[in-house]
């Protein structure tokens, strides 16, 4: 089959790719765009380290074919980062000390944020849920849960100090 | 005037704590360059066969396909990672040759333009195999008439020309006979992947006449001499560059693709990327071993063990890797860090058609933690004392000797357990609370 144009956008910025048929988000961002934040764990939708935001929404981007994503808005944790300093999240995640060897964090970051965006507090059941597609297998998750506490007072202006 | 402490005490944020919030903390494959190839390995679907042919026509006419490499292609094919440190034979194969030994074991490597080319050629290579009997459990391969393993004979590594690390002290035989109680259980574990979240790889870069291989190895050095033994380069030649690796737990000691990405590489002139699939890494890469462990312990009435007897298996799958070294450690720790005057310990690393195994946290030693405690548990109910008394009673002090002749001078189970019993809110003995593991006033109780 022939390959196509897809467009979206990524990080504010319209792109265009030429890619063959059932290419993946995540092999368009890594291999493509030499956006490498974006992890590679399983390609089966099983870990959670590939996680990106499409339209807001937290998906697997090794699972989601590029064409699906045409005429939408991709957040990548390049895209999150700021010019200058860290995001309230990326911040509690340093202070939290919430990773061991960093291969989850990036998917851990994003799905925070996305999950930050819509529930500005949300309660233990809540994070749990939000983290439930995402495997750590170093820390274990209580500083994550810690950092996701910790990212939620920064972000309402209050409680800015680490949770511990 | 000593200087304020600026580290011990507190809190310091990481040093590589901005690079993996960012996204910037560069793993191994995150790395790409300019016309680098992508390696995918054949391997065998059989437990246990014949190799009779390779028949690489089909896959060669695949778009991409760059080239195939074979055993008759690797230098030093048969290597064993410990010859590092003196361990023998040489047993393990970069590429299979004449037999393949486990569901999963490398045949043929498959270098191609991309990823998806070499998956398509490593599907058309039709191999021609013979099948053979298989075992898959430590006490079948050890029965006359179990399919040998090995290229030595049986199925069990040899430590100085025995089938077993061997450790005795005093005379278990003689103690049994005179215990109030014999008590005896059989421990069971099961092969446990790692599971990194990054699955292992490397890649490797020819640079004028050199090549640096970026990986994510636990042991940066062991990959770098076992490649220049492998690949019969000096070690001057390769430039490995590692220290990031995304979870390894045990799991990426192994040496596996280093030797083999820089030989595509050499072959080829180009980087070449080899990069387990996560299959690859729950299928073929080591797992901890699967342990049995017999334990039979003689105990007086009073709830002392005077006498300890361990027979442990490892099942180290098709190829050894670090797991003589785990038995050897697993001797040294078998009877617990408990006082104990006869102890025989026979540590057997045995030989099956399974997936290899490894070092794995601990390895040699957990296992052994577990049999034993459940052990100790279990002894306690037969003499009817509380888990945390038979403990107190049998725990080792400093200048008690150990049962492989080490004398303890570190010992702090006794300390461990007033914490840990402060800790759950256990009430301890009066007797308990005032133990420690300072020398005794008579000496060894074993009258060594």
């Amino acid at each position: 089959m022939a390959s196509t144009i897809v467009t979206f956008e990524l990080g504010g910025r319209e792109v265009e790719v030429l890619v063959r048929p059932m290419t993946t988000l995540q092999s368009v961002l890594r291999n493509q765009l030499g956006q490498t934040a974006t992890k590679d764990g399983c390609r089966q939708g099983g870990c959670g380290s590939c996680t990106v935001l499409v339209d807001g929404e937290p998906m697997a981007s090794c699972l989601l074919p590029i064409e699906d994503v045409a005429g939408r808005r991709v957040t990548t944790l390049e895209s999150l980062t700021p010019a200058e300093g860290l995001h309230p999240v990326q911040q509690a995640f340093v202070d939290e000390y919430a990773f061991q060897c960093g291969y989850c964090t990036p998917g851990m970051v994003m799905l925070s944020k996305a999950l930050l965006d819509h529930d500005p507090a949300p309660n233990d059941e809540a994070i749990g849920q939000a983290l439930a597609g995402n495997l750590c297998r170093c820390t274990g998750y209580r500083p994550i849960v810690d950092a996701i506490r910790h990212a939620s007072g920064a972000m309402s202006g209050h409680d800015t100090e680490p949770v511990r | 005037m000593t200087a304020p402490l600026e580290v011990v005490g507190r809190s310091v944020e990481r040093s590589d704590a901005v690079g993996h919030v960012t996204g910037r903390t560069r793993f191994a494959a995150d790395r790409a360059f300019p016309g680098m190839l992508h390696l995918k390995m054949v391997r065998s679907p059989l437990h246990h066969a014949r190799v009779r042919g390779i028949d690489l026509s089909e896959a060669e006419r695949v778009p991409g396909f760059v080239r195939a490499l074979t055993a008759a292609d690797v230098p030093h094919n048969r290597y064993t990672i410990l010859s590092l440190i003196g361990v023998e034979p040489e047993e393990e194969f970069v590429l299979a040759e004449d037999r393949v030994r486990f569901k999963g074991e490398a045949i043929v490597a498959i270098v191609a333009e991309t990823e998806e080319a070499a998956m398509e050629a490593v599907a058309k290579v039709r191999l021609d195999l013979d099948e053979l009997p298989a075992v898959f459990d430590v006490e079948e391969a050890l029965k006359p008439g179990a399919p040998i393993v090995t290229h030595w004979g049986n199925n069990t590594f040899m430590y100085e020309g025995h089938p077993c690390r061997r450790v005795r002290l005093g005379d278990v035989e003689a103690a049994f006979a005179r215990a109030d109680h014999i008590v005896e259980g059989v421990y069971n574990s099961s092969p446990i992947e790692h599971a990194p979240l990054e699955t292992t790889g490397c890649i490797a870069v020819p640079e004028g006449g050199r090549f640096t291989v970026y990986t994510n190895t636990q042991a940066l050095y062991f990959s770098l001499d076992n490649t220049s033994i492998i690949l019969q380069v000096p070690g001057n030649r390769l430039h490995f560059i590692g220290g990031t690796v995304g979870g390894g737990f045990g799991g990426k000691v192994d040496v596996i693709v280093e030797p083999i990405a820089t030989l595509a590489a050499m072959k080829t002139g180009r980087p070449v990327r080899f990069v387990y699939s996560r299959s690859e890494e729950m299928q073929v890469s080591s797992t901890r071993s699967a342990w049995r462990i017999y334990l039979k312990d003689g105990v007086t009435a009073d709830g002392r063990i005077i006498a300890r007897k361990v027979t442990s298996y490892a099942d180290s799958g098709a190829y050894s890797r670090q797991t003589p070294y785990a038995l050897t450690k697993h001797a040294a720790n078998a009877a617990g860090p408990y006082a104990i005057p006869n102890v025989s310990i026979d540590a057997y690393c045995v030989y099956t058609n399974r997936q290899p195994t490894s070092a794995m946290r601990g390895f040699g030693v957990t296992m052994a933690s577990f049999a034993l405690e459940v052990q100790m548990d279990r002894i306690a109910e037969t003499v009817g004392l509380d888990p945390w008394s038979i403990r107190f009673l049998n725990a080792y002090r400093n200048g008690d000797m150990k049962p492989h002749r080490k004398l303890a001078d570190d010992a702090t189970l006794i300390e461990t357990m007033q914490a840990a019993a402060a800790l759950v809110g256990h009430e301890l003995t009066a007797e308990q609370q005032a133990m420690t593991s300072a020398p005794r006033a008579g000496g060894d109780p074993g009258g060594r």
